[in-house]
């Protein structure tokens, strides 16, 4: 059977009733902001810092790293929206492993959330990168022939985007679940494994395909990185 | 055969072929990408890092007409409205 997490209902709150999806995506909020809250209790310049702040450190500056090598821009413009959606979409998909958490990426409510904010994203960063008028020289720009085929690009390119994590998550469950039918033993733990590194790739697609889209419209100038080990 | 056996059968039949073309296609473009990209980092390992991570974006744009199409079959096999259609008609 197809499983479907919006319908799996846990419980309700007054009319309002908390589907599974819902669930775990609070739950997993709730782990980031306390994962968050911890590493920045107490942060320190010295030479001596805590572990969780080592790591913390480590995450946003492979983030940003990993953003200025896609966009050549300032990695701070996309840090806050991108650098969120993959540490969201990558603790989903990491803790699929927990035998009865439903990844929230596994539903295509979660992942059309997502691409929407890409969807609006992309020109609201343009504008705000180059002007309008070039972002709207961007529709026409080998030829005006190809307008609507630019216009199309765009939807299909953010529809992508929802569809191809929604389906790669729901995929592993969805096999995982079929093999625990037929071979219960084993065979199933192999292709979970499988599933995390599909999760942890996606997770990283899902991000730089967001950081591509968002800076297709560049700024006019050069964005030189500051001599800072942090960008 | 009866209306709902054949819209049962060919069903069946259309989530097969969809998954099998559309997995084929998509197996050859990937394989086609790693292959390149093994020998672009065989010849230049020094860019090492740049072709991973075009190979990454490359092949996450082929998968999707694979992924596509495995939405399509989910769709067929378990939200086939046609054969929903049918149910709710024959047992009228």
């Amino acid at each position: 059977m197809a499983e479907n997490f919006d319908q799996t209902i846990f419980f309700s709150l007054w009319t309002f009733s908390v589907n599974s999806t819902l669930f775990f995506t609070w739950l997993v909020m709730g782990l980031l902001v306390l994962f968050a809250w911890i590493s920045t209790r107490r942060l320190s310049s010295d030479f001596v810092v805590s572990k969780f702040q080592t790591v913390v450190e480590l995450l946003v500056m492979i983030v940003r790293g990993q953003i200025y090598e896609v966009s050549q821009d300032n990695p701070k413009k996309y840090m806050s929206l991108v650098g969120t959606m993959f540490l969201f979409i990558f603790t989903c998909n990491i803790l699929t492993f927990i035998p009865w958490f439903d990844p929230p990426t596994g539903s295509l409510s979660t992942t059309a959330a997502f691409a929407f904010c890409i969807f609006v994203g992309v020109p609201v960063y343009s504008i705000r990168n180059a002007g309008f008028k070039k972002y709207i020289r961007k529709f026409v720009k080998p030829v005006p022939f190809m307008l609507p085929l630019n216009i199309v690009s765009d939807f299909s390119s953010v529809f992508s985007l929802a569809v191809r994590l929604y389906g790669n998550i729901f995929s592993g469950v969805m096999i995982g679940m079929v093999l625990m039918t037929m071979v219960p033993f084993i065979i199933p733990v192999s292709m979970q494994l499988l599933g995390l590194l599909t999760g942890a790739i996606q997770a990283y697609i899902f991000s730089l395909l967001a950081v591509v889209y968002l800076s297709a419209v560049g700024p006019e100038e050069q964005y030189v990185p500051a001599p800072d080990p942090l960008y | 055969m009866d209306p709902i056996s054949l819209i049962g059968a060919f069903s069946v039949l259309a989530a097969g072929l969809c998954i099998s073309i559309g997995g084929i296609s998509a197996g050859f473009g990937e394989g086609n990408a790693a292959a390149s990209a093994l020998q672009a980092i065989a010849q230049q390992p020094d860019e090492a890092g740049t072709i991973t991570r075009t190979l990454f974006v490359s092949m996450a744009m082929v998968e999707s007409t694979a992924i596509y199409s495995f939405v399509i079959t989910i769709l067929i096999l378990y939200f086939n409205p046609f054969w929903e259609t049918a149910v709710a008609m024959a047992s009228k």
